[in-house]
């Protein structure tokens, strides 16, 4: 027996030729699911492409998904998405997915069972942590770590430390994952997990779902960490136990596992959370946000983060039978075309178009200021996604402020920043 | 390699978004990234930037998206080197894929306009201006080997010409 190992050293010493690993590590690890999107995986292919080499290290190991600017915001961006399309049909790439089955690509690979617990995953996109929900190792990397990928299968990885957080007993009405990542951020700051995995446990998660774990992980990333993992319990194995067309395995960490430090939160003692701009890190009560009387032009609800149904199920529970404010744009952005038809089957659609939302195709488009809800100078949107920086959203002078789907529902019937507290 | 110039200097948490904001990635040619290379940040950066000059910055530099489109941008206008307190992850890892010159160091004794030398092998960071001698924290091999080599891609090259890969 050598060292006791956390589950993110365990999964990457499944995945080299190495007999013992520590953090600090420079390792090549073998990859199990490499990613790119219609924004990094065009400069990706050009790259291994000037390798000179013709075949992929494995076509059935390789996801392709054009969610960014797609469908095709303008010219330019019709030409990266056909970049893409062009190389998955010559290396008959097997997760291609053109627009109308694809969605957003952190949200639709785990609904499609592509990426598995125990998994090593690497993606051309920041987000990629989202996958340490399922208990698998997935980190953000560039195109040239992605050109390197698709040509031998395996990539430069340094071990990470990690960060143990802890929240433990039943947080209160309202409060999703959104709002406790945001309250660690707000502790830890942006740059507080840099280089670091994060390891999520405690009570607290048997009262929350598969989507919390998932916006958790997914915002990993916005407190500078490598990863954000979850070890695999019965929650995950309901997810994806009819998912999963391969084996897949749970690792746990081992007892006397070394973290470099160690948090512990009382979930019971959070409420939901606002980060104000220009940095996630900026976070605060929804008490002490309302309380600012912040007008709001935009509202969105979508994206990687809070996208998925339960997300969709929450806004709609507060906007059913309202009206959001007048001169306020509400546009909720379901995440994968599957969730698109379980809000249509579940009358929820209905509930956003009524209260005079736009509801529409899945895309990361507005989060990043790509298009479908860019802002005017001056103008400040509430958003269920996962960056607030300068600029964001649109225009240099925008703002952007963070919270959860509930919060994100209630600012806007109000046309302002507001708790579900404040509606119902 | 020893590299001279005029520094840009910037703050603390500049972000992907600051240094290339999205809407200019419908396109990745180098060109474009050029011209709107920190258009967020100082928008008249590009037109001012000349070849071989620095930018210097403070903790948690590109940290945000993956877009490796913004160390390709930095390289684009001729940069030599970014010197900051700390990077955020994954733009450290893409400025050594992409063979660009990155070091930590303290900061806080460069100013906008100071005319600094480096030395990436010895890691020694000379301020003409203020006269002093700032040093880096040194570079991990592989990564030094990745970055002299010209990227990722050239050293597979590289690897692929002595049959090792």
């Amino acid at each position: 027996m050598g060292r006791p190992l956390t589950i993110t050293e365990k999964i990457i010493l499944d995945h080299v030729n190495n007999r013992a690993i520590s953090p600090g590590d420079i390792v090549n690890a073998r990859v199990d699911i490499a990613l790119g999107n219609d924004i990094t995986a065009p400069i990706a292919i050009k790259e291994f492409e000037s390798i000179g080499i013709n075949k992929v290290f494995d076509r059935e190991k390789i996801a392709l998904v054009p969610d960014h600017f797609v469908p095709n915001k303008d010219i330019l961006s019709a030409k990266q998405a056909k970049i893409l399309r062009e190389f998955a049909k010559k290396y008959d790439i097997k997760y291609y997915f053109e627009c109308g089955e694809a969605g957003i690509e952190h949200a639709l690979l785990p609904e499609k069972g592509i990426v598995l617990p125990g998994d090593l995953v690497i993606g051309a996109d920041s987000h990629t942590c989202t996958y340490g929900a399922l208990g698998g190792f997935a980190t953000g990397v560039g195109s040239t770590d992605l050109a390197y990928t698709l040509a031998f299968g395996e990539l430069w990885l340094k071990v990470p430390e990690s960060i143990k957080v802890v929240f433990e007993g039943k947080p209160k009405k309202w409060v999703s994952g959104k709002d406790l990542v945001l309250y660690l951020i707000g502790k830890i700051g942006v740059e507080g997990a840099n280089y670091m995995a994060l390891e999520f446990s405690g009570s607290t998660f048997k009262h929350l779902g598969m989507s919390d774990r998932f916006t958790i992980s997914n915002m990993a990333i916005e407190a500078g960490a490598k990863s954000g993992i979850f070890e695999p319990d019965e929650i995950t194995e309901a997810y994806v136990k009819d998912r999963a067309g391969r084996n897949y395995t749970f690792y746990k960490s081992d007892d006397g596992a070394e973290y470099s430090r160690v948090l512990n939160f009382d979930s019971g003692e959070i409420n939901p959370q606002v980060a104000f701009p220009h940095l996630p890190e900026n976070s605060m009560d929804i008490s002490e946000a309302s309380a600012k009387n912040i007008t709001i032009d935009q509202s969105v609800i979508g994206s990687c983060t809070n996208g998925r149904i339960e997300d969709l199920r929450i806004a709609a529970q507060i906007l059913k039978g309202k009206k959001i404010a007048k001169y306020t744009r509400l546009i909720v952005l379901p995440a994968t075309p599957a969730i698109y038809k379980m809000a249509e089957k579940e009358g929820l659609i209905d509930i956003f178009m009524d209260a005079g939302a736009v509801f529409s195709t899945p895309t990361c488009g507005p989060c990043l200021g790509g298009y479908m809800g860019i802002l005017a100078d001056g103008e400040r949107a509430i958003s269920s996604t996962n960056r607030n920086f300068k600029g964001r959203m649109g225009d240099v002078t925008s703002e952007v402020y963070l919270a959860n789907p509930a919060v994100c529902a209630a600012s806007a019937i109000l046309g302002k920043i507001a708790g579900p507290d404040d509606v119902i | 390699m020893v590299f001279s110039g005029k520094v840009f200097k910037f703050g603390d948490n500049i972000d992907t978004d600051a240094i290339i904001p999205a809407r200019y990635l419908n396109d990745s040619n180098d060109e474009n990234l050029r011209i709107h290379c920190m258009e967020d940040a100082d928008g008249m950066f590009s037109s001012r930037v000349s070849e071989g000059d620095c930018i210097v910055a403070g903790n948690n530099f590109g940290c945000g998206s993956s877009r490796e489109h913004a160390p390709r941008a930095i390289k684009a206008c001729g940069v030599s080197v970014v010197i900051a307190k700390s990077f955020a992850r994954i733009f450290y890892r893409n400025s050594f894929n992409i063979g660009l010159f990155i070091l930590e160091a303290d900061t806080d004794g460069i100013n906008d306009g100071d005319v600094i030398e480096i030395n990436t092998d010895t890691g020694e960071i000379k301020n003409k201006t203020e006269n002093s001698i700032i040093k880096s924290k040194p570079i991990p091999k592989f990564m030094s080997e990745l970055v002299n080599a010209g990227g990722l891609i050239a050293y597979a090259k590289k690897k692929i010409k002595g049959g090792k890969a």
